[in-house]
């Protein structure tokens, strides 16, 4: 079993390397890395290519770890004695599964995906060590063991925007996706949109690369905005002069707001250019 | 058993322990990566290292490591042999270049020198014009134009590999050098305390769960007061002159704080804080506040911070009447002094690099009036005030 990127998506060498060290040692991996850099697609495709089924676990600013274990839904359950219903009696009815059990229930191996665990209170991720570390957890309701059945493979992305904890952090494998170099990029455009014109293809990432290398943008643009601004650019079928001549000094890019999602960068970049045609005016 | 590559990673500051070697050589048991040292490369980079930060020190060990440096012994005995330097090297030079040798004392002397430099250098290094490195002008390295020059290293069939490490693509990731709003307020965080004060206002839904099942289903409903921060700062901002390259800096940690702390005082000096200060820069000359009106009006609770470069004349600091702007009945020292005295925790964000700390007298005098508790304005440097504040 070893996963090299599929038809959709480009792995570089390090990025396979990591995700094959996970599945032979059965440890999480927590993906780094600007955002747009594919990390939530990266467990969709693992699980694709792997052909497993994916569970995903989208992490919020409330969300507590023990959601991911199993809710008890201890008000349904009050309704229900309060209307005598039989189901009362079995406390089983009132407990809800979280995508952990669920993953562990599982007969055959999963991808787990825990989606921005950054999002979470500072003590999520350590509410979660024991569960990771031993694929098991214990229901106080019903008194069983939960107990993973197969290890499911677990792919956690984090954005960086708390430091996770150190014991978390020792229980995973670690990858930082870079953004990726030129060559990586055409095949990540080639992957997405196959019969795009090569033309099309360089000037558009000559003027993306250059568009990343201003100093001072707030949010430089990803391979994610720039999917998309091509996929504008095609269905606008732009005449190929535009871009060749859309240099950023002297102009600012066609549909440059699917590249630039600040206003204060749009600015900058209307006012780099217009510095620069009254220079070439002088 | 990679137990020295372990040492060599952990002694170039990656934090690793023992379990995670462990699982690389779990890992190479399965056959990871075999005979490919890109592969290993990739395979230990995942295993060992936790941060992307700490990909530019686990990238510098690895080379080190592999590339044998263990002595210096090792390293002169295995990049210039002798006999390679008598003979070939001799061969390769023409009669003037033999002569500019010559500059330098012969080659004896040449191989002695190569050797005192590579002790006193400890890295990499590239251009310049003394350290042993690529592309500079010193007798010792790579590519350089120094006719009197040996060539160390480089070249050769390395493979690809070699590079990825080499490269050091994650330098700039190091060293908690990016700062931005959001990483300030990160932080920041450190500060936090919350405390549930006040009347009540926020439905306990456990607390309710829990009493209405104590009370047999009849529903009995909790209220507590809801979690606040409970921090209380107070800012000093130094502006104008020195302080101007550091703008933006100061903004991004200004913009942060306001949004962080509800009870957030903020105050402007100048250089030093004399016995006035003032909150509106437009109106600095009319509106000012007495520095004791602050110490009365604020408890010892608050937590103080000045942001500041403590780059002056030290007089401005020491003599009364130091002040570039007014006249001082009393030193800006005494003041900066009193203030520490009253307040409990105090922290100096100061944004000039702390390797330059000591060479301003100014700043060691602040330094010394502030116990010491100056911290330089990087997010390691903040999260170290931070913890300074929170103690």
């Amino acid at each position: 079993m070893k996963f090299t990127g599929t038809k959709n998506y480009v792995s570089t060498e390090d990025l396979s390397m990591a995700v094959n060290a996970t599945i032979a040692l059965e440890r999480p991996l927590i993906i780094k890395g600007e955002p747009g850099t594919g990390k939530t697609l990266l467990a969709i495709e693992v699980a694709e290519s792997l052909g497993m089924e994916l569970i995903e676990w989208h992490v919020k600013s409330t969300t507590k770890a023990s959601q991911g274990l199993y809710e008890y839904d201890a008000v349904t359950r009050l309704r229900d004695s309060q209307l005598g219903d039989e189901r009362v009696k079995d406390i089983k009815n009132y407990i809800k599964k979280g995508k952990l059990w669920e993953a562990f229930e599982s007969d055959k191996q999963v991808v787990l995906l825990i989606d921005e665990i950054d999002k979470a209170d500072i003590e999520f991720p350590n509410d979660l060590l024991q569960e990771l570390d031993r694929m098991e957890f214990y229901c106080y309701e019903t008194g069983e063991t939960i107990k993973a059945k197969k290890r499911p493979l677990i792919i956690i992305t984090s954005n960086n925007e708390k430091e996770l904890p150190d014991a978390f952090l020792r229980r995973c494998f670690f990858h930082y996706i870079q953004f990726p170099d030129r060559p990586t990029m055409e095949g990540i455009v080639k992957v997405h949109y196959p019969k795009i014109k090569k033309a099309l293809v360089k000037d558009a990432l000559d003027l993306f690369f250059d568009v990343r290398k201003i100093p001072g943008l707030k949010k430089k643009p990803s391979t994610s905005e720039l999917i998309d601004w091509l996929k504008l650019l095609m269905s606008d079928e732009l005449p190929d002069e535009i871009l060749k001549n859309a240099d950023t000094s002297k102009a600012i890019p066609p549909l440059y707001g699917a590249l630039l999602k600040n206003e204060q960068d749009v600015q900058l970049l209307e006012r780099l250019a217009f510095m620069s045609r009254r220079d070439q005016a002088k | 058993m990679l137990i020295n590559l372990f040492h060599t990673v952990r002694s170039a500051g990656v934090p690793c322990t023992l379990r995670e070697l462990l699982d690389l050589l779990g890992a190479l048991e399965k056959n990871l990566a075999f005979a490919d040292m890109e592969d290993f490369y990739f395979l230990s980079r995942t295993i060992l290292v936790k941060d992307e930060k700490n990909y530019d020190k686990f990238d510098r060990a690895f080379e080190i490591y592999f590339k044998g440096i263990e002595t210096l012994e090792d390293i002169f005995e295995a990049l210039i042999p002798e006999d390679w330097l008598r003979k070939a090297f001799e061969k390769e030079l023409d009669p003037e270049e033999l002569k500019k040798i010559q500059s330098l004392g012969g080659l004896e002397k040449l191989l002695e020198e190569f050797k005192k430099r590579l002790e006193e250098q400890k890295e990499r290094h590239e251009g310049g014009n003394k350290w042993i490195g690529t592309n500079g002008t010193s007798p010792f390295g790579n590519n350089g134009n120094n006719p009197e020059g040996v060539r160390v290293g480089g070249e050769g069939g390395n493979k690809k590999a070699v590079k990825v490490w080499e490269q050091r693509q994650f330098q700039n990731l190091d060293d908690s050098v990016e700062i931005g709003t959001r990483n300030i307020k990160v932080a920041l965080r450190r500060l936090r305390k919350f405390a549930r004060q006040s009347t009540d206002y926020e439905l306990d839904m456990d607390g309710t769960i829990k009493s209405t099942a104590r009370n047999a289903g009849i529903l009995d409903i909790n209220m507590i007061p809801e979690r606040t921060n409970h921090v209380k700062v107070l800012i000093f901002f130094d502006v104008g002159g020195s302080m101007d390259p550091y703008i933006k800096l100061c903004e991004e940690l200004f913009s942060a704080l306001k949004t962080e702390f509800k009870h957030l005082k903020y105050f402007y000096f100048h250089n030093c804080v004399y016995e006035s200060v003032w909150e509106d820069n437009r109106r600095r000359t009319q509106e000012r506040f007495l520095v004791q009106d602050i110490i009365n009006k604020y408890s010892a609770d608050y937590k103080v911070i000045f942001v500041g470069d403590a780059t002056m004349a030290p007089y401005e600091i020491t003599n009364a009447g130091g002040s570039i702007e007014h006249w001082n009945e009393e030193p800006g020292g005494a003041t900066i002094r009193r203030l520490c005295d009253h307040f409990d925790r105090v922290a100096w964000l100061n944004p000039v690099p702390d390797d330059h700390w000591d060479y301003t007298s100014s700043l060691c005098i602040i330094r010394e009036l502030v116990d010491n508790r100056m911290f330089p304005l990087t997010l390691k440097g903040l999260e170290e005030g931070m913890s300074e504040l929170s103690k």
